[in-house]
């Protein structure tokens, strides 16, 4: 049914659930075309797999387009695979040579535990983000937008850091499994907007408190993170987090 | 069944929303604590609402099946928001976005509910910005607008091409600090298969926890289905793989209307089918109609490529046709004027499928107007094109991105190859106007309704609606059943109407599991996806229309006797989740073929081939159709037709006219 003259080697992770052990299996697939995308090249698989009476490989992945986050796979050694600044979802089998192995398994990190095969559990990040990653204003309450200029270059410096899609792989590459770079994008960006002002410091402080609590490792600033970001979110981030971290400590009156 | 009753309130238009707000009944702070509210989906429309309600007071249950709520469809959207803030100072005004909204409808749509959706748009940004949402700005520090289609003014407010994105994470961080604080419950891999209705309220839902596979009983004292489109029963579309009509489904079986479903958004500006692995259709946004012209060659079958064909050879067929708006006519215009050069030959590419969407001479212009501010005079081609190319990629760069990435061709130096693709559904459940379908305490919000748009959604309409319902409607509109529920208990779990919904939810997945057939999930929905883009798709008629019923009927019987499902239902299992979804489009696009086949017009995205005017534009019956078309669910996939008449009081309808 596909339409290419690629033939390949997949070792993909297979575990049942979270209590199973896993392990690396071997499937050969034929004919995949350049074109095709490499969720499109597993879609194959499945449908080969479903045909035999065996059971799919179980993976995260909705919008294919890059953006929701969802995918999340490791691709020989390096998340999203191969190639820098996009998703798993994005990454087209033109990136690959006709007889090569490709070695799959899903975010490996303490606090994102496994669910079945390559799907894990990212549920953290969305504890990190109620723990403070917003601004306390109820529906209703908001001025006029245009009552509060915010200088183009601050504004575009925020909406990069808010460009982050949540999908993990600064904590799946991380050789502490630390989740520096996730967290300092969403308190950098509300750090330096005059929104987000009056929480300053309590935010930085519950959401670093929640990091730890869920059990992601410490920044040892190697910047793995930074460089398979699929969105480019920058380093800086973390630098201005620890700053405002440890002004929230040391300086500020509010410390929690 | 009793008579539709749209409820909308009496009195002058501009006032209607204004009056109805301050006299709807309220629910005093301390039974609030008490009532629970159950929300299904996360976007935009369903975080919004979810938070805004726990603000309230209320207890929330919010259920996604994604793993979390950030990564609901919403977070796709690329273009933009409207609001008629008039910041550019260019005329705008509640009426004005009013008006275009119902005449980019093709004057379908509700006079009183749009009119609302323009009145309640400039709290919507204002709101968004309070939250931190970093919507593009001038170097002035003020936000900064951009053209859509269907309008003559600058009202479209974003943030590069991630709008959706960054609009959805200020609707999730509010949703997220009610969950903080443990005023909203999040169930996170979790799909509702059933409402609960008891003594003809909604009153609760079935869930499946998608990760053990249980069925779980929710109970609550109103509904709101906020659960998106429903594109999908294409199979290729630009939604989102797990986009569903499941919810919204399971209620129309449990006596919701379902309004318009015939009304198919495609989108003219997605990029081209690769081949038949393909899963998904990509959009490039609306917004580069802003700075991109539309065109083919003037010859047929030209194989040369687009930079050697000169000038006076291209056909810029949009300008051409329509000079007053030019690149920038509604969708639905543009996308069967895609359709019209394709099939009579002109289309490019290997597939003779597409048409180009060319940036050189806006890189140009703005590459100019650069190297003035640069103090660079009389600049050269060269100079202009490398400074105009910073500016396109500062205003669309993940798109150019994303197009490399999947076709493998450079936008900056080639024009893109687009073609439509399904995009966007206006139909969904019927509702009044407070947001309730016809079930009472069932509510549906966003794409999951049919009631803003008519027959043709505008560019930046679906996140105004969304958020429009969500933040600024629904809170107070909920208001008018709940206090006229005080005195209801919730409906303990082991009540008959819960025992019932949870055995007739494990029935479908055992049967699924039971069949055993030969077949996939994705074949049949490749099948049904088919059916639908010939039969039902961007040109519609009479036969293939009763082609299409037949099809899908026939389909239907092969998938409940050669389907298979591997695994089992109480673990993880994609295949299962899949099976009950394109049940349900499979039922959804016989309606639909239905729906199409009774509507004796063109209009809008519904485009039937033998009614349409000289200049092949749609041909709209006001006399016999204007109308909604809500259907009744009566068992065994058959359907009633009930209809609202449409009443124009305060717009004068007329041809649709964008030349």
């Amino acid at each position: 049914m596909s339409t290419g003259n690629m033939n390949l080697t997949l070792k993909i992770w297979r575990q049942k659930n979270n209590k199973a052990k896993g392990g690396l299996v071997d499937y050969k697939i034929s004919e995949v075309s350049p074109d095709m995308s490499f969720l499109e090249m597993f879609d194959v698989l499945n449908e080969d797999l479903v045909a035999k009476g065996e059971e799919p490989v179980v993976f995260d992945h909705d919008c294919r387009e890059g953006i929701c986050g969802a995918c999340s796979m490791f691709i020989d050694g390096r998340p999203h695979g191969p190639k820098e600044g996009i998703t798993t979802c994005q990454l087209h089998m033109r990136s690959f040579n006709d007889g090569d192995t490709i070695v799959v398994e899903p975010w490996r990190a303490k606090a994102f535990p496994v669910i079945k095969d390559l799907m894990v559990d990212r549920t953290a990040f969305d504890r990190i983000i109620a723990s403070g990653g917003f601004i306390s204003v109820n529906t209703g309450n908001a001025q006029d937008a245009n009552n509060l200029p915010i200088p183009k270059v601050q504004a575009d410096s925020a909406f990069e850091a808010a460009a982050c899609i949540g999908c993990g792989a600064c904590v799946a590459t991380c050789k502490n499994a630390s989740a520096m770079l996730f967290v300092s994008a969403k308190v950098s960006q509300l750090a330096q907007l005059p929104q987000g002002q009056p929480e300053r410091y309590r935010r930085v402080q519950s959401m670093v408190a929640q990091m730890d609590a869920e059990g992601f490792g410490n920044c040892t600033n190697t910047g793995a993170c930074e460089a398979e970001c699929p969105k480019g979110i920058s380093l800086e981030n973390i630098a201005r987090m620890n700053r405002d971290f440890y002004s929230a400590k040391f300086v500020s009156e509010e410390s929690i | 069944m009793a008579e539709l009753n749209a409820h909308i309130p009496e009195g002058e238009l501009t006032d209607k929303w204004t009056k109805l707000r301050s006299s709807m009944p309220l629910v005093n702070p301390s039974n609030k604590r008490s009532i629970e509210i159950i929300v299904v989906g996360s976007g935009l429309a369903g975080a919004s609402a979810a938070a805004t309600l726990a603000e309230m007071g209320y207890k929330v249950k919010c259920f996604c099946f994604q793993d979390s709520p950030r990564r609901a469809h919403s977070i796709a959207a690329q273009g933009g928001i409207n609001a008629a803030k008039n910041y550019q100072n260019d005329g705008d005004s509640t009426y004005r976005l009013f008006y275009d909204t119902i005449k980019g409808g093709d004057y379908r749509a509700r006079e009183a509910n749009v009119h609302r959706l323009a009145e309640v748009s400039t709290n919507i940004i204002d709101q968004c910005v309070a939250q931190g949402v970093p919507l593009a700005r001038e170097y002035g520090g003020l936000l900064d607008n951009r053209s859509f289609g269907g309008t003559q003014v600058q009202r479209t407010f974003y943030a590069a091409g991630q709008t959706g994105q960054q609009l959805l994470l200020g609707a999730y961080s509010a949703l997220e600090r009610q969950v903080g604080m443990g005023k909203v419950e999040m169930f996170t891999r979790h799909e509702m298969l059933e409402v609960v209705v008891v003594e003809g309220k909604a009153k609760g839902i079935i869930a499946r926890n998608l990760l053990t596979g249980e069925l779980e009983r929710h109970s609550g004292h109103a509904v709101l289905l906020c659960s998106g489109g429903y594109g999908n029963v294409f199979y290729l579309s630009t939604n989102a793989m797990g986009s569903n009509v499941t919810a919204a489904w399971k209620a129309h079986k449990k006596g919701a209307f379902f309004g318009n479903p015939c009304y198919t958004q495609i989108h003219p500006t997605c990029i081209p089918v690769s081949g038949d692995h393909q899963s998904k259709l990509t959009l490039m946004s609306e917004s580069l109609r802003n700075d991109g012209r539309i065109w083919v060659p003037k010859k047929k079958d030209d194989t040369r490529k687009a930079s050697e064909i000169p000038e006076d050879e291209r056909d810029y067929y949009l300008e051409r046709r329509y000079p007053a708006f030019g690149n920038l006519v509604p969708r639905d215009v543009a996308s069967r004027a895609a359709k019209e050069r394709c099939d009579a030959g002109y289309g490019v590419g290997k597939s003779k499928l597409a048409v180009y969407l060319d940036f050189k001479e806006n890189t140009e212009r703005y590459g100019r107007i650069e190297a003035n501010k640069h103090n660079i005079h009389n600049p050269d081609k060269e100079t202009c094109m490398k400074l105009g190319r910073e500016v396109i990629k500062e205003k669309y760069g993940n798109l150019f991105d994303m197009y490399a990435q999947i076709t493998g061709e450079d936008p900056y130096e080639l024009p893109m190859r687009i073609y439509p693709a399904v995009h966007y559904t206006m139909g969904g459940l019927w509702v009044d106007y407070n947001l309730m379908t016809t079930v009472p305490g069932l509510y549906a919000l966003g794409e999951a309704n049919f009631s803003d748009h008519g027959a043709n959604r505008l560019g930046a309409s679906a996140l105004m609606q969304g958020l429009a319902d969500g933040y600024f409607v629904l809170p107070y509109t909920i208001g008018a059943y709940l206090s006229k529920e005080l005195a209801t208990k919730p409906i303990p779990q082991d009540h008959p109407a819960f025992v019932e919904a949870e055995a007739s939810a494990k029935a479908i997945l055992d049967k699924f599991l039971s069949i055993k057939g030969t077949k996939s999930v994705d074949h049949f929905h490749k099948k049904l996806g088919k059916i639908m883009w010939d039969k039902c798709g961007m040109a519609r008629n009479e036969k293939g229309l009763k082609e299409g019923i037949a099809e899908i009927q026939q389909l239907r019987k092969e998938f409940w006797s050669d389907l298979r499902v591997p695994g089992s239902s109480d673990e993880m299992n994609p295949e299962l989740e899949k099976a009950g979804r394109v049940a349900d489009f499979i039922e959804l696009g016989e309606l639909m073929c239905m729906d199409a086949l009774n509507r004796n017009e063109s209009c809008g995205g519904h485009f039937r081939e033998e009614y349409q005017t000289e200049e092949g534009e749609a041909l709209r019956d006001d006399e016999n159709y204007a109308y909604v078309s809500a259907w009744e669910y009566k068992g065994d996939v058959t359907f009633e037709l009930h209809k609202e008449e449409l009443k124009f009081e305060n717009i004068k309808v007329a041809q649709r006219s964008y030349k």
